[in-house]
This record gives C-alpha cells, sequence and structure tokens, in this order.
C-alpha cells in the first residue's frame, strides 16, 4: 500500500467531517439571500470559531476516553471575567487577555487534578466542577453587562484585506500552536494510547497521568480562548445557564461530527473543528430554508440524535456477538 | 462464612456499607450545623418539609441508580422531568378524561424518552452518555415548539397537587408516602427479582451476563424505561407542588440527582449499590440545599459550595480503586 493510503485511512473521520462540511456550506451559502459574499464567510466564521474553539477542547479530552461536561461553563466563566479585565490601554489589555486565558487553565487543571489524582468520574467530577464555574461566572456578572476593548475587538471579528476573517487566521493560528506541536509530542502519542487501552500505555511505561492532565488543562484554554472570543463578538459578559449547556452540548455533536470515537483514541482536533464549522452551517440552514426559529431546538436536537447514531454504524462490522459489549 | 455467624455483632458491623453511614453521619452532622445556626433545624414540621422536598428529588434519583447500577448515566433527566410536568398538565386540557389520564400521560411521555435511550444504549451501542444528551436536546426542541406554537395548559390537576402536596395520612406530606411506595417498589424490584440480580449482574460485566443466559439488551430497555418514566413522574410531582408546569424546571435536578445515588455508595460504575444509601444522599443533599437557602447564601455562592462539597464528598468515599 502507498503511504498516501495509509494516511487516508488514518484521517478518515477528519476527512470525512471536512466533506461534511464543505457540503454544507454550500448548501447555506448558495441558499443565502446575499450569496457567497466576504460578509457571509465573515458572519459565518465568527459564529464558528466560538464552538470550534470549544469542541477542540472537548477532543483533547474525548482522545483520552475522557469527557468534559464544564467545557460550556469555562466558556461562560471566561466570558464574564474578560468583560470586566479585557479593557483601557493596550498593556492592560493585554494582562487583561493573559489573566482570562489563565483562568481558562486553571479551570481546566482542577477538573484534570480531581479525575486523574483524585480518581473520580469525569462525568461527576466535571458536572460538579461546572457548577463551580458557573457559581462563580454568577458572581462576576448576575446581569448581562460589562465592555471590552472594542478596537480589538472589531479587529478580530473583522476582515483582512477586505476578504479573510481574522477570527479564522486565529482559529489556524492556535491550531499551529496547540494543537500540532501537543499531536506531535510524546504528550500527544501517550494520550493516543491511554484512550485506546489505558492499560497496555502503562504497560508501555507511556506517561499517562501527565498526558491526561496536560489534556484537561488545555482543554481549559481553549475553551477560555473561546470565551475570550465571545466577548470580543458581544461587547457584553453574561452568565447564562441554558448557553453553557449548549455549547457543551454541541461540542459533543462536534467531536463526534468530526470523526472521533467517544470511546477515545481515534480522531484529530482538527476534525472537531470542522465538526464544529459543519455542525453551525447545519443549524444555519434553518435560517435560509426561512423556517420558524421555534424549531431550532428541536432540529438540532435531531441533527444531534441522527450524528450520535451514525457512530452506530460500527455495529454493521461486527463478526462476534460478544463484540457488542466492547 | 462460620467466621461471620460467629461472631454475630462483628457480622452485622461488616454488613453496614461504610458509605452509607457516612452519608447517614453527614446528615446528622449537617443538622447539628444547622441548630447552632438556627434552632429551627430540630423541630419536626421543619424535618417533615424537608422530608417532604428530599422526596421529589428521591423519586427522581431512584430511576438514576437504577441507571447507574447497570454502569450507564442517564443526562436526559432535567427534560424528562420538564416533559412529564408539561404533558400531565397539557392532558389536563382535554376534559375530565384528560384529567383522569393527566398523571399516567405524563409518565408516558417519559417512558417513551426512557425507551429511545435504551433503544440507542442496548441495541445500537450509543455511549449511555451520548444519547440521553441527545434525547434531552430533542425532548428539549420538542417541547419548546409546544409551548411556543400553541397555547399550553400549565395549571396542575387536583389529583396531581393532592399527591405532591396533600396529606392522607394526618401529619405525613403524600409526597413521602409516594416515595415510600416508591422506594419500597425500588427495593423489591433490586433484591428480590430475577431483573434485579441481572442490574447487578450487567453492572459488573454485561459480557459474563451475556454469557450467562441474560437477555442483557431487554434489561438494558427496561431499566432506561424505568429511569425515564420515574423523572416524569418527578416532574408530574414537582408541577403539583408548585402547581403548574415551567420551562427548565428540571435543569437544577440533574447534579443533585447523580450526587444523591454517588454519595449514597453506588459506584459509579455500576454492579454495587444499595437503595438505602440512595435515600441517603437525597436526604443529604436537601439538607445541604435548604441549609444553604436558610443562611440567605445567594444564587452564585450555592453553586459554588454546592459543586466543592460534592467533589470533597466524592472525594472522601467515591474514589476510583487505585488500578496500580
Amino acid at each position: 500500500m502507498k503511504d498516501w493510503k495509509y494516511w487516508v485511512a488514518e484521517q478518515r473521520g477528519t476527512l470525512f467531517a471536512f466533506a461534511t462540511f464543505v457540503v454544507m456550506f454550500t448548501i447555506y451559502v448558495s441558499n443565502h439571500p446575499a450569496g457567497f459574499t466576504a460578509n457571509v464567510v465573515q458572519t459565518a466564521a465568527n459564529k464558528g470559531v466560538l464552538l470550534a474553539f470549544v469542541a477542540m477542547a472537548q477532543a483533547l479530552v474525548v482522545i483520552t476516553a475522557g469527557i468534559d461536561l464544564s467545557v460550556g461553563m469555562i466558556f461562560i466563566l471566561t466570558n464574564c471575567l474578560a468583560s470586566w479585565i479585557v479593557v483601557g490601554t493596550p498593556l492592560e489589555t493585554t494582562l487583561g487577555i493573559v489573566g482570562v486565558l489563565l483562568a481558562g487553565l486553571a479551570c481546566g487543571a482542577v477538573n484534570g487534578l480531581i479525575v486523574i489524582y483524585g480518581r473520580l468520574q469525569p462525568i461527576v467530577t466535571t458536572i460538579a466542577t461546572g457548577a463551580v464555574y458557573y457559581g462563580i461566572a454568577l458572581l462576576l456578572r448576575p446581569f448581562p453587562g460589562g465592555s471590552v476593548n472594542e478596537d480589538l475587538a472589531d479587529f478580530l471579528t473583522g476582515k483582512i484585506w477586505g476578504v479573510v476573517p481574522v477570527s479564522l487566521v486565529v482559529l489556524v493560528v492556535v491550531v499551529l500552536l496547540v494543537w500540532v506541536p501537543f499531536s506531535r509530542s510524546v504528550m500527544g502519542r501517550a494520550a493516543y494510547a491511554t484512550g485506546s487501552s489505558e492499560a497496555a500505555a502503562y504497560m508501555s511505561a507511556m506517561p499517562i497521568r501527565r498526558a491526561k492532565f496536560l489534556t484537561y488543562t488545555l482543554a481549559g484554554l481553549l475553551a477560555g480562548i473561546g470565551g475570550l472570543f465571545l466577548t470580543f463578538f458581544t461587547y457584553t459578559g453574561e452568565a447564562a445557564l441554558a448557553s453553557g449547556n449548549a455549547y457543551t452540548l454541541f461540542s459533543i455533536a462536534a467531536v463526534v461530527l468530526g470523526g472521533i470515537s467517544l470511546y477515545g483514541g481515534t480522531g484529530s482536533a482538527i476534525g472537531a473543528v470542522f465538526g464544529a464549522l459543519a455542525f453551525r452551517a447545519i443549524g444555519d440552514l434553518l435560517f435560509v430554508f426561512d423556517l420558524d426559529p421555534l424549531w431550532q431546538p428541536l432540529f438540532q436536537g435531531v441533527v444531534l440524535l441522527i450524528a450520535v447514531s451514525l457512530g452506530a454504524f460500527a455495529l454493521l462490522r461486527v463478526r462476534n456477538k460478544l463484540d457488542w459489549f466492547t | 462464612m462460620s467466621e461471620i455467624s460467629s461472631t454475630g455483632r462483628q457480622g452485622l458491623w461488616r454488613r453496614i456499607d461504610p458509605a452509607v453511614a457516612t452519608a447517614f453521619g453527614c446528615i446528622v452532622l449537617l443538622l447539628l450545623v444547622g441548630s447552632i445556626y438556627s434552632s429551627n433545624f430540630l423541630h419536626l414540621d421543619y424535618l417533615l418539609l424537608q422530608l417532604k422536598v428530599a422526596s421529589f428529588l428521591g423519586v427522581i434519583a431512584t430511576g438514576a441508580m437504577l441507571v447507574i447500577l447497570l454502569g450507564q448515566i442517564d443526562l436526559s433527566a432535567p427534560w424528562t422531568i420538564t416533559t412529564g410536568a408539561m404533558m400531565s398538565c397539557a392532558a389536563a386540557a382535554y376534559g375530565p378524561a384528560g384529567v383522569a389520564l393527566a398523571i399516567p400521560f405524563g409518565i408516558l411521555c417519559g417512558v417513551a424518552i426512557g425507551i429511545v435511550n435504551g433503544i440507542g444504549v442496548a441495541y445500537l451501542r450509543i455511549p449511555a452518555m451520548i444519547i440521553t444528551l441527545a434525547t434531552n436536546a430533542v425532548a428539549q426542541g420538542l417541547m419548546v415548539v409546544y409551548t411556543g406554537g400553541f397555547s399550553p395548559q400549565d395549571e396542575a390537576t387536583e389529583a396531581m397537587r393532592y399527591i405532591a402536596t396533600g396529606f392522607l395520612v394526618p401529619g405525613v406530606p403524600n409526597a413521602v408516602l409516594v416515595w415510600v411506595v416508591v422506594g419500597a417498589g425500588a427495593v423489591f424490584l433490586l433484591t428480590r427479582t430475577t431483573f434485579g440480580r441481572a442490574v447487578y449482574g450487567i453492572g459488573n460485566s454485561e459480557r459474563a451476563a451475556y454469557l450467562s443466559g441474560v437477555d442483557t439488551r431487554r434489561i438494558l430497555v427496561i431499566a432506561f424505561a424505568i429511569a425515564g418514566g420515574l423523572a416524569a413522574f418527578g416532574g408530574v410531582l414537582l408541577a403539583g407542588y408548585s402547581s403548574k408546569a415551567a420551562q427548565s424546571m428540571g435543569d437544577v435536578y440533574l447534579l443533585p440527582a447523580i450526587a444523591a445515588v454517588v454519595l449514597g455508595g453506588t459506584s459509579i460504575l455500576g454492579g454495587r449499590g444499595s437503595y438505602l444509601g440512595t435515600v441517603a444522599g437525597a436526604i443529604l443533599i436537601t439538607l445541604l440545599q435548604s441549609i444553604l437557602s436558610v443562611m440567605q447564601i445567594p444564587e452564585a455562592g450555592r453553586q459554588v459550595i454546592y459543586g466543592i462539597v460534592i467533589v470533597i464528598m466524592l472525594l472522601l468515599y467515591g474514589r476510583a480503586p487505585a488500578s496500580r
């Protein structure tokens, strides 16, 4: 077999997500009243990257066969924090951004510490820490409000040379700075190995704990970048329980659409990014086909249900009845 | 074996689950802390009120426990609760027959959601967490369409109000009696039936249970259906309690229900746990919430304290065994 065939086999999930995104986005723009213009792309990109960051965060944890149900709450918390501290002179703004990112990092690290060293189940732990993060967000912004450095916000949500959305550039930069080095490092390999088989990874002397801790921490950081961007788009912070839960839910949908197995060990964060963009495009279809917005939650729920049921196609490959239970 | 029977006291001591004992210990501790703050905490009226509030959580947690014993999890509880509440109120709009069938109809809607969950988990082999999150989203979508598209009846029926707030036995709220009945049913099901044995067996190893001739997939579907029905029944009770159904009234019950089960000593990995523990967990969480609200800590602080307390308690006795 040629080398490229191996590569295709390995990246099947990511390529499938990319194809889904292209198809969905094509349907979207071809039915959009304004058509394929820079402004439509910019709006779509700005909404898409929010979920893309949160989905990348979820993807990192899912690769180690874990789950983080607090990503949406970290996203909301960093949004509320940013609406306080990302203001003022360039120096103050920079310090504010650093503060927001550190807060996201700290939330992720707390999740990691409890899950790995406290030996608690990720689901229960992250539901509980999610409540804590939401509580802190409520302390910061009981009512919607706050502000952000508008020059920076306008630049980061605008276009360069009138064509390329800056938010997409930032997304690519984050992928290059966070995901690429991680996935090529020993830690990244240990994360994949842990997701495939924790016992085998342990026997092979992989640094399981450090790798898992790193994935939870980076997940917090990525969710924090997402929260920062939310502030740039809305100019405000708001502790909204429903939207935090929605982002957690959508991040899982994006991960599944992105070809990442929820049992761990496969897929890439780039797949999750395309999964997120595809999920957003599907959601926007309702808008271009002019359906009642009331149906949007149901439509998104059904898409999610179908997306996760697609994973059941693995059942068709079962050769032995005992394969059901793995 | 002979060791245990020869020293009866030690045998009894061994039978007590340390987690259940810890949970009951924490309840006593909370009551003591509360009584320092205000002497009302030890009054019978207050305790009965707490028991009544705990019984709503207790019914929902019973369903959650059944699923957790299987080694699965049901995250669709929030909107199953809301669906049960809204649909039972909606049925009441259809004349006397609707009023009579309101409660069973609400429960049946929950059972339907549970069956979808069960089929997804048992036959399609989708991880429980994912399929239940998806059905939660679908149930939410359906309810949004329903409440937005039509003008819903959101008044609870007399019967619903009666089972949630009335007194059949003087002094004992009906909700507590309901919990006692549901709890007795759960204990019977778990300890005296083949279904119960199968649930524990599947929780320990589904593969082994299957090879022993248990139709594991059918058991999974039934368990999820019961869990959905109980969550919806919890919603019916809550609607009766507040005499109406509201959007996202179930959201605040997801963490408490799971926490009640896990704090009661049921292993989140399945196969181990007793109903007594779940009772203790539900009371424990209700008391904790009550004390935080009596101390007039704002919602934000309550969320923080609540999350931290649950993590600390889990760290104390809910940890997974060290694998190495």
